[in-house]
């Protein structure tokens, strides 16, 4: 607080007027206006949609405008059991977005398999096999409460990362999946 | 008028009587066993009979039995307007499971068959368009038979965890 009253000598000014790194003030901005892609797979895209409604009001935290193309999305929560035929379907949304890009893995099926870990010959077994993901959110589905912290943890990772700094910012791994 | 199955059984045993293999009208879940190669007429009958009229098939199911070395084949037709239903079988050889389609009949049967093909594998002769319908299109197997076994990886991602 020195600092400031010692750039703002002025009384007015110092209790208008506050001074932080860009960065910080672009990761604020940045976390409070995260836009979700609408895409829900299986019924873990009930419980997102219930978060999105009125009830839970995802809007409260600026992730209300869901998007109906991967171009104006920041975050792909992917809701529901992956299976092998829409593997490279979802892998393909993913490269469409826009960097910097998040993933929530919502529910089971999506972290490990789910139910389908050990017969079902048809799932994906994580969809940490095809694409980074950054939050993985526990549930069989997870309630619009667990979704909520997926996305406050997915707010975190934005407001402590660099984001002007190319050469700081954090990489992810490149998956390869024939599409 | 809605008929007992112990009716319609006999009106399609006088029509198909050396057709009809096994006839369990008793059975919990009353069915009838016919020849694969008589299927289609059958099949046409039950529709067009007058006191049959069964204008909606409303499952085609495959199963696999594979102690008796045998697919059979499920057929469960529906009137809606006598309001009655039956269920036809045909039982094929599990090496080269065939029949007739009935997709002609009706044509539901479409997209019934070609899951039967994809799941059970078994082959209808005739279909316009037998191709997976479920399972990708380059997916080894027909994953509901009883000796089936997971594949190990798909198109390179693992399926298997330890």
């Amino acid at each position: 607080m020195s600092e400031i009253e010692n750039l703002n000598p002025d009384p007015l000014l110092r209790d208008n007027v506050f001074i932080n790194s860009v960065d910080y003030v672009i990761g604020l901005t940045r976390s409070n206006s995260v836009w979700p892609m609408t895409f829900g797979l299986a019924c873990c895209a009930i419980e997102m949609m219930a978060t999105g409604m009125s009830k839970y009001d995802l809007d409260r935290f600026g992730s209300g405008v869901f998007r109906a193309t991967p171009r104006q999305a920041d975050l792909m929560i992917v809701a529901g059991t992956v299976t092998h035929k829409m593997a490279p379907r979802v892998k393909r949304l993913y490269d469409q977005m826009p960097e910097p890009k998040y993933v929530i893995a919502m529910g089971g099926c999506v972290i490990r398999g789910g139910p389908y870990v050990k017969y079902g010959y048809h799932v994906l077994k994580g969809v940490d096999l095809i694409v980074p993901v950054d939050v993985y959110v526990p549930g069989c589905p997870p309630r619009p409460e667990a979704l909520m912290e997926g996305l406050f943890e997915v707010q975190r990772l934005m407001r402590h990362e660099t984001f002007l700094d190319r050469t700081r910012r954090r990489t992810k791994p490149e998956l390869h999946v024939p599409t | 008028m809605a008929l007992k199955r112990q009716e319609i059984h006999e009106i399609v045993k006088r029509k198909f009587g050396d057709a009809v293999l096994e006839d369990r009208a008793e059975a919990p879940e009353p069915f009838l066993l016919v020849r694969p190669d008589a299927l289609e007429s059958i099949a046409t009958f039950c529709r067009d009979e007058a006191t049959l009229r069964f204008d909606l098939l409303s499952a085609i199911s495959g199963v696999d039995y594979p102690e008796r070395s045998a697919i059979e084949v499920v057929y469960c037709l529906d009137s809606t307007a006598h309001n009655h239903w039956l269920v036809l079988k045909v039982s094929l050889p599990r090496q080269d499971p065939r029949v007739r389609t009935v997709e002609n009949i009706w044509r539901t049967a479409d997209w019934h068959e070609r899951e039967t093909y994809d799941l059970v594998g078994v082959v209808f002769e005739g279909h316009h368009n037998l191709v997976r319908i479920l399972c990708p299109e380059d997916w080894e197997g027909h994953p509901l038979r009883k000796d089936y076994v997971m594949p190990e990886s798909y198109r390179g991602i693992k399926n298997v965890v330890e």
